[in-house]
């Protein structure tokens, strides 16, 4: 069955036209297919080969890992990307998404996580942004008019909010409808919506459900991305489970249980990584007690020398702010902290002298001066070990720096080469040596291997382990659950900013720590 | 699979390029300028220019720390005229240089302080808190002097501006300490090399355990004891103060920073390039007096120095692959 001809779908000027589309072709040909998406960046190969049918009027849920390729393929989908290779098929002929501008001509639009309303236009004024001159009557912008229209939206979405309201009056529920209201307007046929409940209540997200059958029945095809097990069963027609950039499986509703879909996310990659021996552990190094801060509730975790223990959780489950608020980076309202049995107040400066190092996720924002010389980079922890009253020696400086460059094998021409010039994974190398040279006993380092090329990744485990065979202790966060797995001793899991479990050696496993990441109920 | 991947460029960082291009155009415009006059390549010219140098250098070289360290300093003029006005008033009723001296030093550092303290407790930028630090001081400047203008002060004071000591005025002398010391600061002690790293990325160096707040303060304080000690120099010099002294040195103070090399984003300069930057200035604007250019040209000209020594440092950067 051939897909209609549908004119219209790129223009924007009438603010209801979308209504029209009211059939529904589940089952038939997609109204949208994506076939054998390559993307890949410097050393990653971001999808390998990833389909995707979407279908007017169904909810097609896409579920992944961390890192599996789901925000790639929407950037594709929605044209921030450009595909290296594969087929993007609109209505059953070949068409090119060369940027924004193409996807939105056939319909995509994208509600992501971060809303990009103007605080201080009004509701309707926020759907018809750009696009104000669809109301313009004798030069002027007919408000009433494109309030009129803006209601009109509202309440084929079952809203009725007042148009005349500023959205930064509106709470996250809210705007997010405003966002959806808006990308109706624009003839949206293909909404993708990138964890959606992520930051709204539980009512809400209800409504949100709501919204979202009204949508189906209108012929709008929801491709949506969540981690949450109940709403992925409970709105998916189609559940689509990628792995490693690749597409893995595809599910028709009822098909499958979530355990089913766990297991495909996870995948068999674990077999070929080995588990090492259990390290003996030492004393306490750290000890955190029910420590709080504006966004964590309750941390309380521990970590002994010759250890290394895994924090691990889903993007945004507070894992960066554990190693954040123990450093002293960000404040805390309540808890205690101890380190080597002493209670630390914590502060970035005396968590440095007393022996802790953090390795920031971010490594250019907050790892490195990048328009510094590798020597300085490399001193920058240590000034105050190295050169006790204050007077500063280049000669010792360069030799501090000429070992680290020896010690971590960090490929650069000199000392004095500018860190910016460094490759990701050269760089790493200097955020860890920074450490070393301040002689670190505590290493919380944050998604330490992110952008970092396979050999600088084996070379950072390697280091890991001598770290703590010399005794240090390690907090570790990774998205990646095999290195977790590889790396690991024990891991605390998050979710929501707070710990939800522990895994000991003996229960440490993808599926153990994703069951405890993901909701389930 | 990939193996140890090369870097991206093996340029070193061009450090002393620049710097040789200043050199080569202080002495370009000295040799064009004895050139055109016999009078010019003279000790005592010579003397005399650095000694209007010293003052301008000064001014700038706290200015050029806070810099470095990522901030900026507005407030060093009217800091100035402030110390000026205090420590002349102070020298008229005690009678004691040593206390003018005290006052115009401590009232630097302790303006200094207030903006380091502002920035960090407030958390508003450097712009702004040394912003409205310079209309305060101005304002109690000119509230303090009440339309008055101090002037007359024993000999023993006029020595630090008007003195000399080995056949060199004594303001070269405090230029040439302060450069030293300033030199010193940056380059051998540990806090100078933090104060690069803080400038370059202020949150990698908080997340590398540089006392960040502390560090701010010190620098401020610096920049507000330097704009106290060319109050002095400038007091002891005209032997008058009066509060339109210090306003009009902000600028020439920020333009030998920058014709120095100094990155206005922190994270890289030097003192000898501003030292540098404050000699070309002066020369620059000897030049135009030799060459009878009308007063109204100065600034002009002055504005196309500093643009085309950015122009220079642009292109110098580029080469070295930033």
């Amino acid at each position: 069955m051939k897909p209609k001809e549908r004119s219209q779908c790129g223009s924007v000027d009438e603010a209801s036209s979308f209504a029209s589309v009211t059939n529904s072709d589940a089952g038939g040909a997609p109204l949208l297919r994506l076939a054998n998406i390559r993307k890949s960046f410097p050393g990653v190969h971001a999808l390998r080969n990833a389909s995707l049918d979407i279908h007017a009027g169904e909810v097609h849920v896409i579920l992944g890992q961390n890192g599996a390729g789901k925000s790639s393929l929407i950037k594709v989908l929605c044209g921030a990307y450009i595909a290296d290779g594969g087929d993007i098929e609109f209505g059953g002929k070949k068409v090119s998404v060369r940027g924004p501008a193409d996807a939105s001509a056939l319909g995509v639009a994208v509600i992501f996580q971060e809303f990009s309303l103007a605080p201080y236009l009004d509701i309707a004024q926020n759907i018809f942004l750009g696009r104000e001159q669809g109301f313009m009557r004798l030069g002027l912008v007919d408000k009433a008019a494109m309030r009129r229209a803006a209601r009109d939206i509202l309440r084929q979405l079952g809203l009725d909010y007042d148009p005349a309201t500023f959205a930064a009056d509106l709470g996250v529920a809210q705007q997010q409808m405003v966002e959806i209201a808006k990308a109706l307007s624009q003839n949206a046929r293909i909404l993708v919506m990138d964890e959606p409940t992520a930051a709204i209540s539980e009512r809400e997200a209800d409504r949100l459900f709501e919204v979202i059958e009204r949508l189906k029945r209108q012929g709008v095809a929801i491709v949506y991305i969540s981690h949450r097990m109940k709403e992925v069963q409970a709105l998916g027609d189609r559940i689509t489970v990628m792995r490693d950039g690749a597409v893995v499986d595809s599910f028709q509703r009822g098909q499958v249980s979530a355990e089913e879909m766990v297991r495909a996310m996870i995948g068999r990659s674990l077999d070929s990584l080995s588990r090492r021996e259990p390290r003996p552990a030492g004393a306490v190094v750290l000890a955190a007690r029910h420590l709080r801060t504006a966004k964590l509730a309750d941390i309380s975790l521990e970590v002994r020398a010759g250890e290394v223990v895994g924090l691990a959780g889903l993007v945004g489950s507070g894992r960066t702010e554990v190693v954040r608020a123990i450093f002293g980076a960000d404040p805390l309202t309540a808890g205690d902290l101890e380190f080597d049995g002493a209670p630390l107040a914590a502060r970035p400066d005396r968590s440095a002298r007393k022996g802790m190092a953090l390795l920031p996720e971010d490594r250019k924002r907050e790892g490195l001066a990048l328009p510094l010389a590798v020597r300085d980079n490399a001193t920058a922890a240590s000034m105050w070990r190295l050169f006790r009253r204050g007077w500063f020696s280049p000669a010792t400086a360069e030799r501090v720096c000429a070992d680290l460059i020896g010690r971590l094998k960090v490929a650069t021409p000199g000392s004095a080469q500018l860190v910016r010039h460094l490759s990701g994974g050269n760089q790493q190398k200097i955020v860890l040596g920074k450490w070393l040279a301040a002689g670190s006993r505590l290493f919380m380092l944050d998604e330490p291997t992110r952008g970092v090329d396979v050999a600088a990744k084996a070379e950072i485990y390697r280091l890991i382990d001598e770290l703590v065979r010399d005794g240090a202790a390690v907090l570790m966060i990774s998205s990646e659950l095999p290195e977790l797995l590889h790396l690991c001793d024990r891991a605390y899991v998050m979710r929501d900013y707070r710990i939800v479990g522990h895994l000991d050696r003996d229960n440490l496993s993808e599926r153990a720590i994703l069951d405890l990441a993901v909701h389930h109920v | 699979m990939t193996t140890l991947q090369a870097p991206v460029s093996t340029a070193l960082p061009a450090v002393p390029v620049p710097m040789l291009v200043r050199l080569a155009i202080i002495v370009v415009i000295c040799v064009a300028l004895s050139l055109i006059s016999p009078a010019f390549a003279t000790i005592d010219n010579a003397l005399n220019l650095l000694r209007q140098a010293s003052l301008l250098f000064l001014v700038a070289s706290g200015l050029t720390l806070v810099i470095i360290g990522g901030g900026l300093d507005l407030s060093i003029g009217a800091n100035l005229t402030l110390c000026a006005c205090l420590s002349a008033s102070v020298i008229k009723l005690t009678g004691q240089p040593v206390a003018g001296v005290a006052v115009a030093l401590g009232c630097g550092t302790l303006v200094g302080l207030t903006n380091g303290l502002l920035i960090n407790r407030l958390k508003i930028p450097a712009f702004l808190a040394t912003f409205g630090m310079l209309w305060v001081a101005q304002g109690i400047a000119y509230w303090f002097m009440a339309g008055q203008v101090i002037y007359g002060f024993p000999a023993a004071f006029r020595f630090f501006g008007g003195g000399f000591w080995l056949g060199v005025p004594v303001p070269i002398w405090v230029m040439l300490a302060v450069g030293a010391g300033c030199l010193i600061f940056l380059t051998r002690t540990t806090i100078g090399r933090e104060v690069y790293v803080m400038g370059a990325n202020e949150a990698a160096a908080s997340l590398s355990g540089i006392p960040i707040a502390r560090r701010r303060m010190l620098l401020y304080a610096l920049s507000g004891f330097a704009a106290g000690l060319a109050a002095l120099i400038y007091v002891a010099r005209l032997n008058a103060a009066e509060p339109g002294i210090g306003e009009p040195l902000l600028l020439p103070a920020i333009a030998a920073v920058l014709v120095g090399g100094t990155s206005l984003f922190g994270g890289s300069g030097s003192i000898l390039g501003t030292l540098s930057g404050a000699v070309i200035l002066t020369l620059i604007v000897a030049a135009l007096n030799l060459l009878n250019v009308g007063s109204a040209w100065h600034p002009f000209v002055t504005g196309a120095v500093i643009l085309l020594a950015m122009l220079t440092d642009a292109f110098a950067a580029r080469r070295a692959g930033h």
